[in-house]
């Protein structure tokens, strides 16, 4: 009712959809709840990150290449997803928007191969979680952003098959906007988490 | 108490040991319990209503009715939590250099059950359910923004609820007090299943806090009459939008502290054990970061019932509006800078805990303002003492002597000395029973009214009101002077007979206590058979000052046949002087409501489910919970919705039959609100 309308929102022109306001506001809302979870799992990593216990330390088991290379598949399928935002708002090129949908989704699932891949690396290196503070709060922050990708995939094909079913509707197209916003929301994450874990840690 | 019991592939460390066999007192209270589920079950079946229940209540999307169930589930915890309180203060006078009636573990079940009951699953669901209630009426919205999402979070919140109270048959709870500190709670001093029912039900109840924080705080910002300005919203309001702040941003803390705690026990990692690279003072900090921020989201809706209360049992504007909203404003943000003064003994600096000693007598300045502001609102009103406002003035003055108790454990030096003592327990009592139990007690008296149709008889009230606050001042004053004379806190026995005489009058507090809380009972019972003489159909009683006591008693499904339009600060106030309160609009529009919804109960019994699996490593059992909810939310999402419609013509019945009884009803005087003439209709509106 009150205030501006979020800038998605106009997903044509003349179509301002103020009912959607409320709950896109939410769903920022709720990315703010779910940013102070992160945090919260940062300031732990960085409290910890010194608590080795005779285990391993960052140098020894991280990896830049690999951590490189999931930076740039996320950050792909972010651009991915935008484009199927534009798909959607002014393509309207369903087959279109599924194709870009179904990119950001491959591209998510490679991400989480080459995480599952990292993991399994640490694994044989005797860097389990168990072994020390460090590596428990390591193992809390990376697959927490990791579970919330796959999180995001299962998202994906669920609105890929609502597309389907109800095609574009006012209720699909909400729901993709607020998929967008948190898919981008994860691509942050995994920046703050490549700065501040890998490359803090092999610096 | 099978505690190293053989892991079963279908029940887990489940056995017939888990029945608390060894203890009478404790085979009671389970006893009890089942036979109270049972009672209730065979009752609702007897009368037929379980159909009735499933689809007017359970399923129901309606912020009125979940409001009503929050309020109901808090009363229930309530009178399990204060039996448990009785129970231990009898215990302490009982136990002085003999071991008393019950165990030392079972002493520890029942100081953290209590503890985590009275604040996770009574003061939350207490203030949820009154916010929920009131708080879209009084903004003039139709519901709040999410009405599926609200029923979902009842749902957990009551997930977690049973799942504490399944742990009175199958026990044990966890012995770490509501704080559930690590490393005590970590596997190598808490073997056993309590702690992880702890974990699993305060995770169920944050999880549904923080959506509820969500929820509100959109409805909030989004859902407001036009007119309706955030500087015109009545201070309820504002309080619930600061309290919702709080809820977003403290309950994730509270979230990573028990996950990572879950961690440790079942995967055995390294966060806060002693060995192996934990940290244990990142739990105290963790915890805290959620904990003190807690105290005021439990504190400040209590504050905003008051503000309501003395303002209209003065008849009169709320004295230095603007300064309460800036101090509520500023009470939420320093709540997350003081959380430090919870551990001063515990290693860090002096400068540190100075910091943090300052810091939290700062929060003292803004509560100060807002007693004065409540003092002048009263004064050269048109006071009446009706019994929600007594519980508003006992508030004032006990509010004001655990404030200065506050302040007293806020110089780091008094702490190193206290901290740990009953003076501690006597201190936060005396800041949470009157600031929010009082608060809230008020605001079930005061709303009943609007929910319901009738009044609450007021002799029973005031009955029950005399013994909740002498026994307050019986059960809590001796604490202080116990924990001057450092007596423990936390102690299942004690050691000097010295102490005995303020052990018994603490215990006489507790059992007058009981009886204020058995006289709400029965106040609620006789109100209940007398309710056709205390009827106010019309809808204001107390000659109102807020929107929400523009509609009827109770108020229709939509709330507002038409959205009010709001021109000034206590709206329908302003309606009633302008003499346009009670004008049917020129021609009602059908109205769109939203279907009620299975999804908040299914989520519930998966949520719990999984709980119960993970507490008793059941894995097939927490597995299906957590792919059953997964699975359910998905199936959800398929299902179209279409809105129900609520045709103009049945609006216009449902309006019809309140203004006829408007017609029929004589405005009552602020002094005959409590005779039966009273319909509901007030002087001040005629
Ligand atoms: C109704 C009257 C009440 C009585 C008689 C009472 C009594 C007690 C007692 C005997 C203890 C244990 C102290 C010890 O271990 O030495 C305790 C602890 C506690 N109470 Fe209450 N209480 C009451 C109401 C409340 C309320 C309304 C709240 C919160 C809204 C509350 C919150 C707590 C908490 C958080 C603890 C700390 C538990 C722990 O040590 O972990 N109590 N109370
Ligand atoms: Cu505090």
């Amino acid at each position: 009712m009150n205030g501006r309308i979020h800038p998605g929102i106009n997903l044509r022109a003349g179509d301002q959809q103020p009912t959607t306001e409320g709950v896109m506001f939410g769903f920022w809302v709720f990315m703010m709840s779910d940013a102070v979870l992160f945090a919260l799992l940062f300031a732990v990593y960085a409290s910890l990150s010194g608590n080795t216990a005779d285990g391993p330390d960052a140098r020894q088991v991280f990896k830049l290449a690999p951590a490189a290379l999931e930076t740039g598949t996320l950050l792909l399928s972010s651009f991915t997803f935008g484009l199927a935002s534009l798909a959607m708002k002014y393509r309207q090129s369903m087959a279109w928007l599924q194709g870009m949908l179904a990119a950001t989704l491959g591209l998510g699932v490679i991400f989480l191969g080459l995480e599952i891949h990292d993991f399994m690396d640490m694994a044989r290196q005797g860097a389990l979680p168990q072994v020390s503070g460090f590596l428990s709060a390591f193992f809390a922050l990376v697959p927490t952003h990791f579970l919330h990708v796959a999180f995001g995939c299962v998202w994906i094909v669920v609105v890929m098959l609502q597309l389907r079913v109800f095609g574009l509707t006012h209720t699909t197209r909400t729901r993709l906007l607020r998929l967008g916003l948190f898919w981008h929301f994860l691509d942050i994450v995994w920046v703050m988490l490549f700065s501040f874990v890998f490359l803090r840690g092999l610096l | 108490m099978g505690i190293e019991a053989s892991v079963s592939p279908w029940l887990g460390k489940l056995s017939l040991s888990a029945l608390p066999t060894d203890s009478v007192v404790a085979m009671g209270a389970a006893l009890i319990a089942v036979l109270g589920a049972l009672g209730m079950a065979g009752y609702i079946t007897w009368k037929g209503k379980w159909r009735y229940l499933w689809r007017e209540w359970f399923t129901s999307v309606d912020h009125k009715r979940i409001g009503i169930m929050y309020v109901v589930l808090a009363l229930v915890m309530l009178a399990r939590a204060v039996i448990e309180a009785l129970v231990m203060r009898l215990q302490q006078a009982d136990a002085v250099n003999q071991s008393g009636f019950i165990s030392a573990e079972h002493f520890g079940q029942l100081f953290s059950t209590h503890g985590s009951i009275m604040i996770f699953f009574m003061a939350m669901p207490f203030l949820t359910g009154i916010i929920n209630y009131v708080m879209p009426l009084q903004i003039g919205a139709r519901d709040v923004s999410f009405p599926t999402l609200n029923s979902i979070s009842l749902a957990l919140t009551a997930a977690g609820a049973a799942l504490v109270m399944i742990s009175l048959i199958l026990a044990p709870f966890s012995t770490g007090g509501w704080s559930g500190y690590a490393p005590f709670t970590e596997l190598s001093f808490s073997p056993g299943v309590g702690v992880d029912y702890w974990i699993w039900a305060v995770t169920l109840g944050s999880i549904g806090s923080t959506l509820t924080g969500i929820n509100f705080a959109v409805t909030l910002y989004k859902q407001r009459a036009p007119g309706m300005d955030l500087m015109r919203m009545p201070l309820f309001c504002w309080t619930a939008l600061c309290t919702s702040i709080l809820m977003i941003f403290a309950m994730p803390a509270l979230t990573v502290a028990t996950a990572l705690l879950a961690l440790d026990r079942y995967l055995g990692m390294h966060f806060f054990t002693n060995d192996g690279g934990g940290n244990m003072m990142l739990y105290a900090n963790l915890f805290w970061l959620f904990g003190h921020p807690e105290v005021y989201i439990v504190v400040l809706p209590s504050f905003g019932v008051f503000s309501e209360l003395f303002s209209t049992f003065s008849a009169k504007q709320l004295y230095g509006y603007t300064s309460l909203v800036i101090a509520t404003l500023t009470i939420a943000v320093l709540s997350f800078t003081v959380w430090l003064h919870h551990f001063f003994t515990m290693g860090q600096s002096a400068h540190i805990n100075a910091v943090f000693g300052i810091a939290t007598m700062l929060i003292g300045i803004p509560t100060g303002v807002k007693i004065y502001d409540w003092i002048f609102t009263m004064f050269r009103g048109q006071v009446r003492f009706p019994t929600p406002l007594l519980w508003g003035l006992a508030f004032l003055v006990t509010f004001v002597i655990g404030g200065l108790t506050g302040i007293l454990l806020a110089i780091p030096p008094v702490d190193f000395l206290v901290h740990n003592t009953t003076f501690l327990v006597a201190h936060f009592h005396n800041m949470l029973i009157p600031g929010t139990l009082f608060g809230m007690i008020a605001a079930y008296q005061f709303w009943f009214p609007k929910a319901f149709g009738f009044r609450l008889e007021e002799r029973w009230g005031k009955l029950a009101f005399g013994c909740w606050v002498v026994g307050f001042y019986l059960a809590f004053m001796p604490l202080y002077v116990l924990g001057l004379e450092g007596m423990p806190r936390r102690s299942a026995q004690v050691f000097d007979p010295s102490l005995r005489p303020w052990l018994l009058v603490a215990a006489g507090g507790a059992v007058l206590i009981t009886l204020g809380l058995a006289a709400l009972v029965l106040q609620l019972a006789v109100s209940i058979r007398h309710r056709d003489r205390n009827r106010v159909p019309v809808g204001d009683p107390w000659d109102g000052r807020s929107l929400e006591w523009a509609c009827s008693a109770p108020p229709p499904e939509y709330n507002f046949a038409r959205i009010p339009q709001v021109d000034a600060r206590d709206a329908f106030w302003a309606m009633k002087q302008s003499g346009t309160a009670y004008m049917p609009p020129p021609r009602y529009d059908a109205i769109a409501l939203p279907q009620s919804s299975a999804i908040g109960p299914v989520l519930g019994g998966l949520a719990l489910a999984a709980a119960f699996g993970l507490v008793w490593h059941i894995w097939w059992m927490a597995g299906l919970g957590v792919l059953g909810s997964i699975g359910a939310v998905i199936v959800w999402t398929f299902v179209p919705r279409p809105e129900r419609t609520l045709s103009a013509e049945q609006v216009a019945r449902t309006e019809a039959r309140w203004y006829a009884a408007i017609a029929e009803a004589t405005p009552a005087s602020r002094d005959a609100e409590h005779a039966t003439s009273n319909r509901g209709l007030a002087q001040g509106g005629a």
